[in-house]
């Protein structure tokens, strides 16, 4: 089997009420980048916590499903471990719990019980993802995101993006707040992840980091919904360009989710 | 109000207990004393909770028959042998069986270099003048309420330790009080003094398995930390939900000394518990820290307390308590630096997570304040589990469970890290486990 597939269809969700994605369709395949880019506020980060299962967020309409199995019917672990994957944006932070308990824990949950992963080999292959992401070996043994600054918090989403090895994987602003080397870095790590199996949605502002990680289809949200995609030049031009000329081209005047065509 | 609580054994019960433990006159006039005066004085008052209808008077005060010492660990059940590592059994060791010594080593070495570490009754015998130098003469008074009093009356088990100038103690001296009988009464005193220049960690475990038999304890803990000395204080308190507990534990620091506290408060009963360190010397400091777990309909009361009247002192209180099901539990975080403490610190932190609607929890951090010179600062919150770090865990594939237990773990974590012996430590983990699920 080629990898997984996740196909999104005419998905409606709210959040108090209030309807943020109105008819999103969206399907991701192993093997495949996609990027998804749009202005502040037009429900890109919804998208992904919905995909998750954020306890907030109400579908009101359409489906989610993975390999034909119906995401929205499963709690959010389920989801985790049938193989979706969501680096956040804000990731929380987690006192007295370390980075290396927790992912400890996130990767026996995928084992049965009694064939827990031994600590020996979880270690090895800990350190081996920390070195390849540049990682200073005491943060592993740092209470989850405590105390850590912005661009350790992005590292530490690919860490467990790279340790837990889903089919497919959503990353949220991954490239927020880091410098240009951690963005070599961060990059370096998600194109490792790179094969037929694994399918990755890239959700970003900045062509600089479709630099790195070459997307094979970019799509542009606005008011709730993808209302362009393309390849990678897509991309490169709203960069150059800005959104304008995709509001010219389709009638938009306000982008934002409150707004309607 | 004067508590009209008949005392449940008289002057000649007292005299005949202690004659036949052999008790120098002194002892057993003390006990006297302290058993009219407990007719008298009335029970404590912790903040908060009302403990006048507990039972701290029914009880049975000794064991019948012969308790039966122990050649080897393996003997012993299970939920006791959990206290030691197995691949590196502790070198000093006393188990102490309802109220008798049923096992007790200490390095050979240490022993040489005069370190003491026994049971207070025989530490009564074989060292009279250092046992009488220190009991409730520095630390806790006898006169201080009925349960002191009465403890000091009735004292029927206990562990003495003296470690001489100079010596330093690396490896832990590790008791474990079993109170075997589900009816009988633990009346416990614990002397711990570390003379000048000395050093030592103490670890003591107390358990008991009365489910239904209803029973007390009462113990006294003082720990005299002389010049420049420090003391590794840590314990877990595992008392069966048929006991009543009162503990206090009591520390003494003159000038530059250290006293740590490192205390694992798993009571299933109604348990008051103060854990009141004086820094009496200047440069002296202090860290308490306590954690617990409250189940069922259990109700407890925590206060600990620095009391600052050194120069330059430092006083750390951290309190961590879970509560579930309908358990009450006030935390009362006390910090008190005297006039004349200049240069001192005091800061104390209290944060309980609550699981249960159904549960209370209270904390109430204090500052008292007589000098100038000072800094000080404070942080309470009762909270619950933040349902955002649930999400991420389970994002990460972990079931819900299991997120959850992992939260409280980490939690509980800052002080359950604090206990000095490993063994001890995962032996806390596991009594939280049992208590959290
Ligand atoms: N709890 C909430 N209550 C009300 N509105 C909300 C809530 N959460 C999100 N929204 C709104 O939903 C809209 C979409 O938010 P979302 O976070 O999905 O945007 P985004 O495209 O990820 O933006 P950004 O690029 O700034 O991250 C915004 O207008 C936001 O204010
Ligand atoms: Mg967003």
């Amino acid at each position: 089997m080629a990898g997984s597939t996740l196909e999104i269809k005419n998905l409606h969700v709210s959040i108090e009420d209030k309807e943020i994605l109105k008819g999103v369709n969206l399907t991701i395949k192993g093997g495949e980048f996609h990027a998804i880019m749009g202005p502040n506020g037009t429900g890109k980060s919804t998208l992904a916590s919905a995909i998750m299962g954020h306890p907030k967020y109400e579908i009101t309409e359409g489906s989610i499903t993975l390999n034909g199995e119906d995401v929205l019917e499963m709690e959010v672990d389920e989801r985790a471990r049938a193989g979706l994957f969501l680096a956040m944006q804000y990731p929380s932070e987690v006192s007295g719990v370390t980075t290396s308990e927790f992912l400890r824990s996130a990767i026996n949950a995928r084992r049965e019980e009694g064939d827990e992963i031994p600590l020996m080999k979880f270690i090895k292959e800990l350190d081996k993802d920390l070195d390849y992401l540049e990682i200073d070996q005491n943060m592993a043994t740092r209470y989850l995101n405590e105390g850590f600054s912005g661009g350790e918090k992005k590292r530490n989403e690919i860490l467990q993006l790279m340790q837990i090895k889903p089919d497919i994987a959503i990353l949220d602003e991954i490239d927020s707040g880091l410098d240009i080397d951690a963005l070599k870095v961060v990059s370096k790590g998600i194109n490792k992840m790179r094969g037929e199996e694994f399918g990755c949605l890239i959700i970003t502002h900045y062509q600089r980091l479709l630099n790195y990680i070459t997307p094979d289809y970019v799509h542009v949200m606005m008011q709730g919904r993808v209302v362009k995609s393309g390849g990678p030049e897509l991309a490169q031009r709203l960069e150059a360009e800005g959104y304008d000329w995709i509001k010219e081209e389709l009638g938009i005047e306000d982008e934002t989710v409150g707004q309607n065509a | 109000m004067t508590v009209e609580t008949k005392l449940p054994y008289d002057r000649s019960y007292i005299e005949q207990f202690s004659s036949q433990l052999n008790e120098p006159a002194w002892m057993k006039e003390l006990r006297l004393n302290a058993l009219e005066q407990a007719e008298s004085l009335e029970l404590p008052k912790p903040d908060k909770t009302k403990i006048g209808k507990w039972n701290f008077t029914r009880f049975k005060h000794t064991a019948s028959g012969e308790v039966e010492t122990i050649t080897s660990l393996t003997e012993l059940p299970v939920e006791i042998q959990d206290f030691f590592d197995k691949e590196a059994l502790p070198e000093n060791l006393v188990i102490q069986r309802n109220h008798t010594v049923a096992f007790a080593k200490l390095n050979d070495d240490l022993a040489n270099k005069g370190v003491i570490f026994t049971d207070i009754f025989t530490a009564l015998r074989e060292h009279e003048d250092l046992v009488k130098r220190y009991f409730m003469k520095d630390a806790v008074s006898v006169d201080e309420h009925k349960l002191t009093a009465l403890h000091a009356a009735l004292m029927n088990g206990g562990i003495f330790v003296y470690v001489p100038k100079n010596v330093q103690i690396k490896e832990p001296l590790q008791v474990v009080f079993w109170q075997e009988d589900p009816e009988v009464a633990l009346i416990n005193h614990v002397l711990v003094v570390a003379d000048e220049n000395s050093e030592l960690t103490y670890v003591e475990n107390y358990i008991s398995n009365n489910q239904n038999e209803e029973t007390v304890a009462n113990i006294v803990t003082e720990v005299i930390a002389q010049d420049n000395a420090k003391i590794s204080f840590g314990a877990v308190d595992n008392f069966a939900a048929g006991t009543t507990t009162y503990v206090n534990r009591r520390g003494v620091g003159y000038r530059d000394a250290q006293i740590d506290w490192a205390l694992g408060q798993m009571n299933d009963g109604d348990t008051v518990s103060e854990n009141v360190t004086h820094l009496v010397g200047d440069g002296g400091s202090a860290n308490a820290n306590a954690v617990t777990v409250g189940r069922g309909k259990q109700t407890q009361n925590f206060t600990a307390k620095i009391v600052q009247f050194g120069k330059n002192t430092d006083g750390q209180i951290l309190q961590r308590g879970v509560m579930k099901e309908s358990a009450t539990t006030i935390f009362n975080a006390v910090g008190k630096i005297e006039h004349g403490a200049s240069g001192a610190n005091s800061e104390q932190t209290s944060r309980v997570l609550m699981l249960s609607e159904n549960a209370r929890g209270d904390a109430n951090p204090i500052l008292l304040i007589e000098e100038d010179d000072v800094t000080a600062g404070h942080a309470a919150s009762v909270g619950r589990v933040d349902p955002m770090q649930l999400y991420y865990f389970m994002s990460r594939g972990i079931r819900k469970e299991e997120a959850e237990r992992l939260v409280i773990y980490g939690f509980l974590d800052p002080v359950v890290r604090e206990l000095p012996i490993d063994a001890v430590k995962k032996q806390l983990k596991q009594v939280i486990e049992r208590k959290v699920n």
